[in-house]
C-alpha cells in the first residue's frame, strides 16, 4: 500500500471528507426522509436502490447528513447482505444481481447446478449470487432477477427473465379492504373501538383458544398481550415478518392471500394492549408484499380512522403506522435484533433480562407478534375460541401453518391440526413422498429444530412435542429428507447458513458456529469436541440462533450416527 | 434521589452474600475472592456480556447467565463453578485462543491469563487466518490478530470517549473492529486518545512503542480459518514485560487535570495510563497518553549556561537556530546564579524595583508559583509578576472578580451530567480540553440539550441540538440578543434577580436595543435560533455555561464575559449541580497559579495589593515592606522592556518570544533587556534571547500541588530524576532569592505548601497528607472534614453584600478589522496535538508524527479562489509580519477567515497577531485581527 494512502495528508483534516457533490445528490435522493438515526436503513436503501451499490463517499456524506459518525454508518450498512458497501478493494457490482437459493430445499432441487449454470451463461453483466432462504422453498430451486422471483428456475427460465427485462415483483393479488368488509371483515375491530368487544373478555377468548406465537417460540398470546398491557405508557408494538428460518414461507403465503385478516388482527392487538404505534418490518426479499402493504398501510388511516374517532367513550388515536424494511439478514428475526435493526442499528441481539415486553422498541415497552398469528385473532374472536382450540390432535390445540418442501410429491403450506405427525401430514396434505423417494428423515422446524429420522414419523408435531428428540417445530417447516439425500450433509448445509448468519456477537455462536462447521468437514467427525461445542453454544449463546445450532450437528451423531462414524 | 435499597442475599457458590444496589453478580463474587473469567468485561465500561466468558450458573434457568450483567435476584442460588459453567468457561476461552492464536501481544494479555487461571495451555481449535498488522498510526499498533471481538475498544471509543471511530463490522466470523469505514488507523479520524488501547485485553491495539513485534503483512481475509497446522500451543510461561514502578501522577498538559500512571524503567517513562481522578476517571486525550517522551528528548538543558561576551541577541528569526550553543558557554550553578540573581540585585539597586519583571509559569506548581510570586515582591520589590493567565482567561476572571466576586469556576466540568442544557461558547473543547469534552458528550448521549456557538465548525457541532456558526467578533451582538429575549419574552427568574442580584436595569436598558431581529444579521444567526437558544437555556432546569478563549481573548474579552455572567442571573441558572460558569482553564495549573499570587494586581487568593489592610498583614507574613501600586501585565512589561523602564527580567518556564502578540516587537523588547534570566528545560525562543539560562526541571521530575479548572488540588509525584545537572525548579527559585538576599531555606514543596495554606484561606483545609493519601482535594475546603465544595455560590456570591452586579455591554468591534488591504480574519488558536507555543509537545515523537508542519486552515473554496491545492504553501501576513505556512482544506473554517495554530516557531501565528488590549483584563485580542493571503 502506498504511504500517502495509509497516512493522512497536512493539507487535509484527519479522515475522510464530505464531499459537496455526493452530500448533494444524498440530500435529493433522501429527499422528505426524515434525518433520523432510527431511519438509517431506510436511508442506505434509497442509496442502494438508485445506484446498485453504496461508496465510502456516500457512507460519509450520510454520516454528516445524520449527524452519526462513519463507523456508526460503516458497521449497519456492512451487517446487511443486501447493501453492497465499496470498501476494502471491493469493486461494485454487476449492473443486475441474479439471487439463487443455497437452502437446503433448493440444494435438494439442484441449486448447485443451477448456481454453476448461471454463472456460464450469464457472463460479467450479471452478478450470480448465493443467498440463504428466500421464501419460496415449496419451488425449488428458487432465484431471483433483480426483485423477480423464479421459482422453480432453470438456467433457461433465469435467462429468459434476464432478457426480457424483468426485475420487478408483481403484486400479489388478494382481496381488498372493501371486499374483506363484504365477508364480514374488520368487524372484529369495529367491535372493540364500538364498546361491543372488552379487552378482558378479548384476552378471556384468546386464553381459551389456546393461541400461541407462530413465529417458532409459542409464548401464549394473551399471556403476551397482558404482559405488555400492564406496562407504563407509551408502549409500542413491532409486527415481525422477518420470515427467514430455511423452509419457512407460510408468513408470505397468509399475507398475500388474507392481507386485510393480519391489519386487522394488528390493529386490534395494538387497541387491547394499548400500543401507540405500530412498526411492521419485513424482510426485504419480500418485496412484492411490501408494495401491498405501503399501499394497505397508507390507505388504512382514511379508511378506519373514523372508528378510531369514534370510539365508544370518546375518540382514540390511532396507532402511528410504520413500516421498515430489512436488509438482509436471518438474525432480525430474532425479536430483540429486529429491535435493534428497527432502531437503525446491526441486527445484534440483546441481553436478557430486561424482556422487550418491558425494556423493547426506543427502551419502551414493546408488544412483538408473528402476522400469522395476528391473522388468526379475528378469526378466533368472529368464531369463537372452541373453534380454534377445538382444531388439534392428540390433545393440542389449534392450528399450525407447516411450510411443508423436500421430497414430498405436493410441497407447500398445509393448514393442519397442531398435533399431526409427519406421515398424516404426508399423506393427508402432501400427496405422500415424491415419486421415486422414500422418507430417510425430515426436518421438522427448519434450520433450528433438527433432524429427525423417519422413526419418528409418528410423533405429534406441536411446540414441546418434539423436546426428548432435541428437535422443535418452531416456526413449522418441514423439509423432508428421502433415501437419495444424507443427514449429514443437510447438517453442513444447515451450518454454513449459521455461520453466514450469525450475529458475530458472542463467542460461543460466532466462533461455534465457524469451528463446528470445520470439523463437520472430516469425513469421520469428532464427536466429543462437537458436543464440547454444542454445550458450549446451548448454554452460553446470547439467543436461539446459537443455542439452535448445535441441534443440526447434535442430531446426527443422534440419529444418523453411521454417517459419520469411523 | 432514590431511597436507600436493602441489599440483596443470595446464594453464591454455596456461601450467603448480599449484593450491594447496582452490582452484578461478577462484581459480587469478585468482593467475595471468587475468580470468575471475563474478557468483554472492564470496570468503568458499560457491561456487554458478549465475551461469555463469565457464564455461572443459576438455579432454574435453562441456560447459562453472564455474571457482568446479571443483577442478583433475592434467594437466587448461583454457582460460578459448576461443572456446567466451567465447561462453558473453558471452552470460550479455547474457542477464543483460536481468534487470537498465543493469547495475544500482550504480556499480560487478559486471555492469557485466564487460560492459564482454567488450566489451558493450548487450543483444539482451528487458527483464524492472521489479517495483516495496520501499523499506519505513529502512536498504536494494530494487530488484529490478537482481536477477540470483545468490544471494548468500541465501547471505550464511542460510549466513553466519545470519538466514534472504531465501529464493529460485518457480521459472523467476519465480524471484526473498523476504523471509520475500515480505513487503516492512520488515515482514519483517530484522535489517538488511546483508550482503545488502555482497554483491549490482548494487545490487539497496544502502544506502537511497546508492541513487540510486527506481524508479517498476510492476506486480509478476517474470518477465514487457517490451515490445520496453524494450531497453536499459548506459551505456558509469558515473558514478563512489567516495568519497574509506577508511580501516581497527573498529566502535565491543560487544565483539565487528568490522574495518570507513569510506567517506569531505568529512568525513562515506558507508557502512561489514565487513573480514576475525580476529573477524568482513567481516561485520557492523546498528549497525556503518547506525548510523554519529551521528557527524554536530547533537547533538554542539562547544565546552566551564559551567553558569551559579544554574542549578539538578534530579534529577527524563525527558529531558534539549529547552533545556538555557540552563542552560550557552560557554567557552574555557582557562577550562573551569580550572574543571573546577583545581576538582577544590582539592576534593582541601580534602577528601582520596578525595573524588575519576572513571568512565572501556570505549568509549574502551586509551590513554584507562590515562591515565585513571593520572590519578586519581595526579592525584587514590586508588583511586576504575571503568567500567561494574562493570555487566557484575564477577561473572564475581570468580569468574574467584578460580576460575582471570584474568578474560579461555579462548578466542575464534569457537573455537565447533571445540566439539562450545556451552552459552550468560543471553546473548543474536543482539542483543547479533550476529556472535558467527553463528559460533555456523555451528557448528549444521557439525553443533555447542547447549543455550541463558534465562528468554527467544531467538532461538538456533530453532538449539539442548536449550532451556532457565528460572526467571529459577534459575541455582544449574540448574547445580548439572548439576553432581550429571555427578558422580552418573560423568562427571567425574578426571584433571582431580587434577592441574588443588582443592576438589573441597566441590563434591561443595554439590551433593549438589541432583539434578535435586530442583532441577526450582525452576528450570522437567524432571529429565531437567537430566540430558541435563548428559550431553552433559561427554561430548562439545568443549564451550564462553559467558555474558553474565543470569548476571553478580544478587546471586549471582558463584555463577553459580562453577557454569560448576565445570562446566569437573570435566569437564576447557578448555584445548583449542572448549572453555573465554567471558563475552561487552559494551562495545567493556571488557576492555581493565578490563586497563588501570580498575578500583578493581587496576592495569593486575590487580595488586592492596594488595600493597605491586605498589604499589611502579608508585610507581617512575609517580613517585608511591599509595593501597594498594583505591577504591570505581561504585555506592559513588555512595552515597559522596550521602552527601557523595564531592565531586567526572570522568566520561568514561560516562552512569551512565541506566546505573546506581535512577537517582532515582544522579541525586540526581550532582546533589550539589561538582563534576561530564563528558566526552561528547553532551549526556547525566549531562552535564545536569554543572558543566562537554568536548566530545569520537567512536570514528571518533580513533585507539587497542581489546581485544576475545576478548583481540585491534586498532587503530581515525582516520577524521574532530572538529567544531567538540570535542577528542580523550587531548588533554582530559592536559590535566586537567596542571591536577591532573602534568607529562604525551603527543604521541599511540602513546607511551601504549609506556608502558602496558612497565607490562602480557601485552601487552609487541605493538608498535605490528605492530598497524599487522596490525591486530589476540591477547595474551598476548610478542614480536614470537609470533602470540599465542587459548587458553589449556592446561598450568596463572595462579594461585601453577597450579591452580584450585572454590568452592562454595548458591541464594540474588533481594534483590526479586514479591510481591501487585510480582507481576511486571522483566527489564531491551539491543536489537539500540540500544546501552547510547541516547547513540549513538538519534541514528543508521537505527537510530532501526527503533526509535524505549521499550517493554516481555510475553507476548501476560499483555496480555490486563491488556486492553490491543500498543503501546498502560501503566505499570510498582517501589518505586523509575515509568515510561509502550508494551507490545509478544512469546511469547518468560514469564509474570508483563516485559522492558524500558534505553536509553530517556523511559522508563528504570533509574528501576526495583534497587541491590541482589552482595557480591563489586559489581554490581547489575539482571536481577531486582519490578514492578507497571497500564493
Amino acid at each position: 500500500m502506498q504511504k500517502d494512502e495509509r497516512t493522512r495528508s497536512i493539507g487535509r483534516p484527519r479522515g475522510r471528507e464530505t464531499d459537496p457533490a455526493t452530500l448533494a445528490r444524498l440530500r435529493t435522493l433522501l429527499a422528505d426522509l426524515p434525518r433520523r438515526r432510527d431511519l438509517l436503513i431506510e436511508a442506505l436503501h434509497r442509496i442502494q436502490d438508485a445506484q446498485g451499490w453504496i461508496s465510502a463517499a456516500d457512507i460519509a456524506a450520510l454520516a454528516e447528513e445524520l449527524s452519526l459518525a462513519q463507523a456508526e454508518v460503516f458497521e449497519v450498512a456492512t451487517f446487511y447482505h443486501h447493501f453492497d458497501v465499496l470498501s476494502a478493494g471491493v469493486q461494485a457490482p454487476a449492473a443486475l444481481t441474479v439471487r439463487v437459493c443455497d437452502s437446503l430445499s433448493c440444494m435438494l432441487a439442484g441449486a448447485e447446478q443451477l448456481v454453476s449454470g448461471l454463472q456460464a451463461s450469464l457472463g460479467d453483466a450479471v452478478r450470480v449470487q448465493r443467498v440463504p432462504c428466500i421464501g419460496r422453498c415449496a419451488e425449488a430451486p428458487a432465484a431471483v432477477v433483480h426483485h423477480l422471483p423464479v421459482a422453480p428456475a432453470t438456467v433457461g427460465s433465469v435467462a429468459d427473465a434476464v432478457a426480457a427485462g424483468e426485475r420487478q415483483c408483481p403484486v400479489p393479488q388478494s382481496p381488498d379492504f372493501d371486499a374483506y368488509r363484504s365477508q364480514g371483515g374488520w368487524q372484529v375491530l369495529q367491535d372493540c373501538l364500538g364498546g361491543r368487544l372488552a379487552v378482558a373478555s378479548l384476552l378471556e377468548s384468546l386464553e381459551a383458544s389456546g393461541l400461541r406465537g407462530l413465529g417458532g417460540a409459542g409464548f401464549p398470546t394473551a399471556r403476551k398481550w397482558r404482559a405488555v398491557a400492564s406496562q407504563p405508557a407509551p408502549r409500542l408494538m413491532a409486527v415481525n415478518i422477518d420470515e427467514g428460518e430455511p423452509g419457512t414461507f407460510k408468513d408470505r403465503w397468509h399475507l398475500e392471500r388474507a392481507p386485510q385478516q393480519f391489519l386487522e388482527g394488528m390493529l386490534i392487538a395494538a387497541w387491547a394492549t394499548g400500543c401507540e404505534a405500530i412498526y411492521v418490518y419485513l424482510r426485504d426479499e419480500y418485496a412484492g408484499l411490501r408494495a401491498l402493504l405501503e399501499r394497505e398501510l397508507a390507505a388504512l388511516p382514511g379508511r378506519i380512522g373514523p372508528w378510531y374517532a369514534a370510539a365508544r367513550g370518546g375518540p382514540i388515536a390511532m396507532p402511528a403506522l410504520h413500516l421498515r424494511r430489512g436488509a438482509g439478514a436471518y438474525i432480525c428475526g430474532e425479536e430483540s435484533a429486529m429491535i435493534e435493526s428497527i432502531e437503525g442499528r446491526r441486527g445484534m441481539p440483546r441481553l436478557r433480562p430486561p424482556y422487550v415486553a418491558q425494556v423493547g422498541l426506543f427502551d419502551r415497552p414493546t408488544l412483538v407478534n408473528n402476522p400469522e398469528t395476528l391473522l388468526w385473532v379475528p378469526e378466533i374472536l368472529s368464531r369463537g375460541a372452541e373453534w380454534y382450540a377445538s382444531q388439534g390432535r392428540r390433545g393440542r390445540k389449534g392450528l399450525r401453518s407447516f411450510s411443508v418442501s423436500g421430497r414430498v410429491a405436493s410441497p407447500g403450506v398445509k393448514v393442519a391440526p397442531a398435533g399431526i405427525t409427519l406421515r398424516e401430514l404426508l399423506a393427508e396434505h402432501c400427496g405422500g413422498m415424491a415419486p421415486g423417494h422414500e422418507l430417510y428423515g425430515f426436518l421438522p422446524g427448519g434450520a433450528s429444530g433438527g433432524i429427525l429420522p423417519a422413526s419418528l414419523a409418528d410423533e405429534p408435531l406441536d411446540f414441546d412435542t418434539l423436546a426428548a428428540h432435541g428437535a422443535f417445530i418452531g416456526s413449522a417447516a418441514v423439509i423432508v429428507l428421502s433415501q437419495h439425500d444424507a443427514a449429514r450433509d443437510a447438517a453442513a448445509n444447515l451450518l454454513a447458513f449459521f455461520r453466514h448468519e450469525s450475529c458475530g456477537q458472542c463467542t460461543p455462536c460466532r466462533a461455534g458456529t465457524a469451528q463446528a462447521l470445520e470439523s463437520m468437514r472430516s469425513a469421520h467427525w469428532d464427536r466429543a469436541l462437537l458436543a464440547e461445542l454444542s454445550q458450549v453454544m446451548r448454554d452460553a449463546s446470547i439467543c436461539g440462533l446459537g443455542q439452535a445450532a448445535p441441534n443440526a450437528f447434535d442430531s446426527v451423531i443422534r440419529f444418523f450416527p453411521h454417517e459419520v462414524a469411523r | 434521589m432514590n431511597a436507600p435499597q436493602a441489599p440483596i442475599t443470595f446464594e453464591l457458590d454455596g456461601m450467603a452474600v448480599a449484593a450491594r444496589p447496582g452490582e452484578s453478580v461478577l462484581a459480587v463474587a469478585q468482593r467475595h475472592g471468587i475468580d470468575v473469567p471475563h474478557l468483554c468485561h472492564q470496570d468503568g465500561l458499560r457491561p456487554d456480556g458478549n465475551c461469555r466468558a463469565c457464564v455461572v450458573e443459576v438455579d432454574g434457568e435453562r441456560v447459562l447467565a453472564p455474571s457482568c450483567c446479571r443483577a442478583p435476584a433475592p434467594g437466587m442460588t448461583v454457582r460460578t463453578d459448576s461443572a456446567r459453567a466451567r465447561a462453558s468457561q473453558r471452552l470460550v476461552i479455547e474457542l477464543l485462543l483460536a481468534e487470537a492464536p498465543g493469547g495475544g501481544h500482550r504480556g499480560d494479555s487478559e486471555l492469557t491469563h485466564w487460560a492459564h487461571a482454567l488450566g489451558i495451555d493450548k487450543t483444539r481449535f482451528r487458527a483464524f487466518e492472521r489479517p495483516a498488522a495496520d501499523l499506519s498510526h505513529p502512536a498504536m499498533a494494530v494487530q488484529l490478530d490478537a482481536c477477540i471481538r470483545c468490544g471494548r475498544c468500541v465501547r471505550a471509543c464511542r460510549e466513553e470517549q466519545v470519538n466514534d471511530v472504531i465501529g464493529y463490522a460485518w457480521r459472523g466470523d467476519d465480524a471484526k473492529i473498523v476504523f471509520d469505514q475500515a480505513d487503516p488507523m492512520g488515515a482514519s479520524t483517530c484522535v489517538a486518545c488511546g483508550e482503545c488501547v488502555q482497554a483491549c485485553p490482548t494487545g490487539a491495539l497496544m502502544p506502537k512503542a511497546l508492541a513487540p513485534r510486527a506481524v508479517a503483512p498476510g492476506t486480509v481475509a478476517p474470518g477465514a480459518l487457517a490451515p490445520a497446522e496453524a494450531r497453536r500451543t499459548i506459551p505456558l510461561v509469558v515473558e514478563v514485560t512489567a516495568p519497574n514502578e509506577a508511580i501516581d501522577s497527573l498529566c502535565p498538559f491543560c487544565g483539565v487535570g487528568c490522574q495518570v500512571t507513569y510506567h517506569v524503567r531505568d529512568n525513562r517513562i515506558e507508557w502512561v495510563d489514565g487513573s480514576d481522578g475525580p476529573a477524568n476517571h482513567g481516561r485520557l486525550c492523546v498528549k497525556g497518553r503518547f506525548g510523554f517522551d519529551y521528557v527524554s528528548s536530547a533537547d533538554r538543558l542539562t547544565v546552566p549556561l551564559v551567553r558569551r561576551e559579544g554574542a549578539p541577541k538578534d530579534p529577527s528569526f524563525d527558529r531558534v537556530p539549529a547552533d545556538w550553543r555557540r552563542h552560550f558557554r557552560e557554567a557552574s550553578w555557582e557562577e550562573a546564579l551569580e550572574i543571573a540573581g546577583g545581576g538582577l540585585a544590582r539592576l534593582r539597586d541601580g534602577h528601582g524595583a520596578r525595573a524588575l519583571a519576572g513571568f512565572g509559569s501556570a505549568k509549574g506548581s502551586n509551590e513554584e508559583a507562590y515562591l515565585f510570586q513571593k520572590l519578586v515582591r519581595t526579592g525584587f520589590g514590586s508588583n511586576n509578576v504575571d503568567h500567561c493567565t494574562r493570555l487566557c482567561h484575564a477577561s473572564s476572571v475581570a468580569a468574574l472578580l467584578e460580576g460575582i466576586g471570584s474568578g474560579a469556576v461555579s462548578n466542575p466540568v464534569s457537573d455537565v451530567r447533571y445540566a439539562d442544557f450545556i451552552f459552550v461558547i468560543g471553546a473548543n473543547p474536543t482539542v483543547n480540553h479533550p476529556v472535558a469534552a467527553t463528559w460533555i458528550k456523555n451528557a448528549v448521549r444521557r439525553g443533555a440539550v447542547l447549543a455550541v456557538a463558534d465562528p468554527r465548525r467544531n467538532a461538538l457541532f456533530r453532538h449539539a441540538r442548536h449550532r451556532l456558526q457565528f460572526r467571529a467578533d459577534a459575541d455582544v451582538a449574540l448574547l445580548n440578543a439572548m439576553l432581550h429575549a429571555i427578558i422580552e419574552e418573560g423568562l427571567v427568574d425574578q426571584e433571582f434577580v431580587r434577592e441574588r442580584t443588582r443592576n438589573f436595569e441597566a441590563i434591561r436598558e443595554a439590551v433593549a436595543g438589541c432583539s434578535p431581529e435586530a442583532m441577526a444579521s450582525a452576528c450570522g444567526i437567524d432571529a429565531a435560533t437567537i430566540r430558541e437558544v435563548a428559550r431553552a437555556y433559561a427554561r430548562s432546569r439545568a443549564s451550564m455555561i462553559l467558555w474558553g478563549m474565543g470569548v476571553s481573548q478580544h478587546v471586549h474579552g471582558t463584555d463577553n464575559a459580562r453577557c454569560l455572567i448576565a445570562l446566569a442571573m437573570l435566569t437564576g441558572q447557578i448555584g445548583r449541580p449542572g448549572t453555573g460558569l465554567h471558563p475552561l482553564r487552559g494551562q495545567n495549573n493556571v488557576q492555581g497559579a493565578s490563586d497563588a499570587g501570580l498575578i500583578p494586581m493581587m496576592f495569593p487568593d486575590y487580595r488586592r495589593v492596594g488595600d493597605e489592610a491586605v498589604a499589611a498583614a502579608f508585610e507581617r507574613a512575609w517580613g517585608v515592606a511591599l509595593d501597594r501600586q498594583p505591577g504591570l501585565t505581561v504585555v506592559e512589561i513588555m512595552d515597559a522592556a522596550a521602552r527601557r523602564e523595564i531592565r531586567g527580567m526572570y522568566v520561568m518556564g514561560e516562552n512569551p518570544a512565541m506566546s505573546d502578540p506581535d512577537l517582532a516587537h515582544a522579541r525586540a523588547a526581550l532582546a533589550s533587556l539589561d538582563l534576561l534570566v530564563v528558566q526552561d528545560i528547553f532551549p526556547t525562543e525566549t531562552a535564545w534571547l536569554a543572558d543566562v539560562i537554568l536548566p530545569a526541571s520537567a512536570f514528571a521530575e518533580k513533585t507539587g500541588t497542581f489546581t485544576n479548572t475545576d478548583r481540585l488540588v491534586q498532587l503530581g509525584r515525582q516520577a524521574l530524576a532530572p538529567p544531567g545537572d538540570a535542577r528542580q525548579d523550587l531548588w533554582i527559585i530559592v536559590q535566586m532569592a537567596r542571591q536577591l538576599g532573602l534568607d529562604w531555606r525551603y527543604e521541599g514543596p511540602r513546607e511551601v505548601f504549609e506556608e502558602m495554606r496558612g497565607a490562602m484561606e480557601s485552601m487552609r483545609g487541605i493538608s498535605w497528607e490528605r492530598l497524599e493519601r487522596d490525591g486530589a482535594v476540591t477547595y474551598p475546603c476548610q478542614g480536614d472534614d470537609d470533602p470540599g465544595q465542587p459548587v458553589v455560590f449556592i446561598d450568596a456570591f463572595p462579594t461585601p453584600d453577597g450579591r452580584a452586579t450585572l454590568v452592562p455591554t454595548a458591541p464594540i468591534p474588533a481594534d483590526e478589522m479586514p479591510d481591501d488591504e487585510y480582507p481576511f480574519v486571522l483566527i489564531t488558536g491551539r491543536q489537539l496535538e500540540h500544546w501552547h507555543t510547541g516547547s513540549m509537545t513538538r519534541r514528543a515523537r508521537v505527537l510530532d508524527e501526527i503533526e509535524p508542519v505549521p499550517t493554516v486552515s481555510m475553507h476548501p473554496e476560499e483555496l480555490a479562489r486563491l488556486a492553490v491545492s491543500p498543503g501546498e504553501p502560501i503566505r499570510v501576513a498582517s501589518r505586523r509580519g509575515e509568515i510561509e505556512l502550508a494551507v490545509r482544506a478544512d469546511a469547518s473554517v468560514p469564509l474570508r477567515t483563516v485559522f492558524i495554530p500558534f505553536a509553530y516557531a517556523e511559522a508563528a501565528a504570533n509574528k501576526l497577531t495583534n497587541p491590541a488590549l482589552d482595557p480591563f483584563g489586559k489581554i490581547p485580542e489575539l482571536k481577531y485581527c486582519a490578514v492578507r493571503v497571497t500564493v
